[in-house]
C-alpha cells in the first residue's frame, strides 16, 4: 500500500460500488452504509441490510471488498449492522429522481407513517406520471418491491416499497 | 439473560423461521400464479435472512464452537425446537395461508418485545424483523379473508386447514425453563399473554373472513423437547442433504 487510506477516500470508492438490483444507484445513496472506520491498514465498513433474507448482501460484502483491493486497501472487514433498521426514508430525492428514470417507482411517503409504510400512499407511474395505478401484488421482483400496472399508458412497474 | 439461555432462546426462534422459510421455498414455481409465487418466495426469504441473523448470534453466544451453518444443517431431528406447526405441509394453499397467518401473529408479537430489550443484536433484529413482520400479516390476513369469504369450494378447504391445524396451536403459548428465563428477562411475553394477542386477532380475523375457531380442545406439546411430527425428517432430509453429503461445502 502507498499511502494510508483516509475516510474520505473509502468513501469515494465505496461511491462507485453499485447496488447489484438497481445499478444506477450506488450503496452509499441507498443508506447502506452507516460508517466506515480506519484502523491503521485496517479498514472497516459498516453495512446495514435493506432486508433480512436480502440476497444481495453476499455479493454486496465481495464488491466492496474487491473495490477496497483494487484500490491497495487489502485488508477490509465488512460487518453487518441492524440498528438502527434500513428504511428507505433515508434515499434522497436525487436517490428517488434515479430510480424513477430507471423504470422503478421510488417510495413515496415516510416508513414512519402508516400510510407509507401500508402501500396506501397514491403511486405514480415512472413512465407516463400518471396516477392512475392499481398494486397487483404486494411483492414484486425483489422482496422491497411491489408490482404495480399503470391503468393510463398500461405498463407494469415495481414501485420501490415504502419500509 | 445468561449466555446459555439465550443462545438456547435464540436457536428456538430461528428454528421457527427456518423451518417456515423452508416450506415457503417450496412453493418455489408451484405457486398458484406467478405473482404469489414469487410473493411467497419473498416472504420466505425474509424468514430465511431472521433465521440466519439468529443463529449467527446464537453460534457467538455459544462461544464459537459450532457455526450458524453447523446448527443449521448438521442437527438432528430430535434437537430442532420449531414448533410443530411450523413443519405441517404444503398440503394445498390454504394449508400455507392458515399456518402462515398464525405464525405471522406469532412472531409479531415475539419482535415487538425483543425490539425493547436491553441487547442491541436482538432488538436489531427484532426492529427490522418487525417491518416484515407487518407485510406477513397483511399479506397472508388478506388471503384468508379472500379464501374465507371466497366460494364454497375455498371456504370449505380453508376451514379444512384450520380443523387440521388447530391442535398445533397451543405450543405457541406453551411455557418451559428457556421461556420462564426469558420472561423473567423481559425477553418475552408470558404464555397467558402471547394467548391472548393471538385469541384476539385469530377471532377478529376468522369472524371477517366467515370462518370459525374449532371447538376441541386437544393439543400437541413436545416441540421443545425435540418431539416433532414426522414431516420434520423428510424436509431435513432435503433442507440438509448437501451439507450432509459434502460436508463443508463452500459456494
Amino acid at each position: 500500500m502507498t499511502e494510508l487510506a483516509t475516510k474520505e477516500k473509502v468513501y469515494q470508492l465505496l461511491a462507485e460500488v453499485p447496488d447489484p438490483e438497481i445499478p444506477v444507484v450506488n450503496i452509499i445513496e441507498m443508506g447502506m452504509i452507516r460508517d466506515v472506520v480506519i484502523l491503521d491498514n485496517d479498514v472497516e465498513v459498516f453495512l446495514c441490510p435493506t432486508y433480512s433474507g436480502c440476497p444481495a448482501m453476499d455479493m454486496i460484502d465481495t464488491m466492496v471488498k474487491e473495490k477496497l483491493a483494487a484500490n491497495g486497501i487489502e485488508n477490509t472487514l465488512v460487518t453487518l449492522v441492524y440498528k438502527p433498521a434500513w428504511t428507505t426514508d433515508w434515499m434522497n430525492a436525487e436517490t428517488k429522481e434515479k430510480l424513477r428514470k430507471f423504470g422503478i417507482a421510488p417510495p413515496v411517503g415516510k416508513a414512519s407513517s402508516k400510510k407509507g409504510m401500508l402501500n396506501q400512499e397514491l403511486v405514480a407511474c415512472p413512465q407516463c406520471k400518471s396516477t392512475n395505478t392499481v398494486i397487483k401484488s404486494m411483492f414484486g421482483s425483489t422482496a422491497c418491491k411491489s408490482l404495480y400496472t399503470c391503468t393510463d399508458c398500461l405498463e407494469p412497474f415495481d414501485y420501490f416499497k415504502c419500509i | 439473560m445468561d449466555n446459555l439461555n439465550l443462545s438456547k432462546f435464540c436457536i428456538r426462534l430461528g428454528d421457527h423461521c427456518l423451518i417456515m422459510a423452508h416450506r415457503q421455498s417450496e412453493l418455489c414455481s408451484n405457486g398458484p400464479f406467478l405473482e404469489e409465487d414469487i410473493a411467497q418466495i419473498n416472504l420466505g426469504l425474509d424468514l430465511l435472512g431472521q433465521a440466519e441473523a439468529l443463529l449467527i448470534y446464537a453460534a457467538k453466544l455459544e462461544g464459537g464452537s459450532r457455526s450458524a451453518d453447523d446448527i443449521a444443517f448438521r442437527r438432528p431431528e430430535r434437537e430442532f425446537q420449531n414448533f410443530m406447526l411450523t413443519e405441517q405441509p404444503n398440503t394445498d394453499f390454504a394449508f400455507v395461508i392458515v399456518r402462515q397467518y398464525i405464525m405471522s401473529l406469532y412472531l409479531l408479537k415475539t419482535y415487538q418485545v425483543l425490539a425493547e430489550v436491553d441487547d442491541e443484536t436482538l432488538s436489531g433484529i427484532a426492529l427490522k424483523a418487525l417491518k416484515e413482520l407487518t407485510y406477513h400479516e397483511r399479506h397472508f390476513g388478506m388471503w384468508l379473508k379472500r379464501l374465507g369469504d371466497g366460494t364454497e369450494e375455498s371456504h370449505e378447504r380453508t376451514q379444512t386447514a384450520i380443523n387440521e391445524l388447530w391442535m398445533f396451536v397451543g405450543e405457541l403459548y406453551e411455557e418451559d425453563e428457556v421461556d420462564l428465563v426469558a420472561q423473567k428477562a423481559s425477553f418475552a411475553p408470558t404464555g397467558a399473554e402471547m394467548k391472548a394477542f393471538l385469541m384476539e386477532h385469530i377471532s377478529a380475523k376468522f369472524t371477517e373472513a366467515t370462518l370459525s375457531t374449532p371447538d376441541s380442545i386437544y393439543m400437541t406439546t413436545g416441540s421443545k423437547k425435540g418431539i416433532h411430527t414426522e414431516y420434520l425428517g423428510y424436509l431435513l432430509t432435503e433442507m440438509q442433504y448437501l451439507q450432509r453429503a459434502y460436508p463443508d461445502a463452500k459456494w
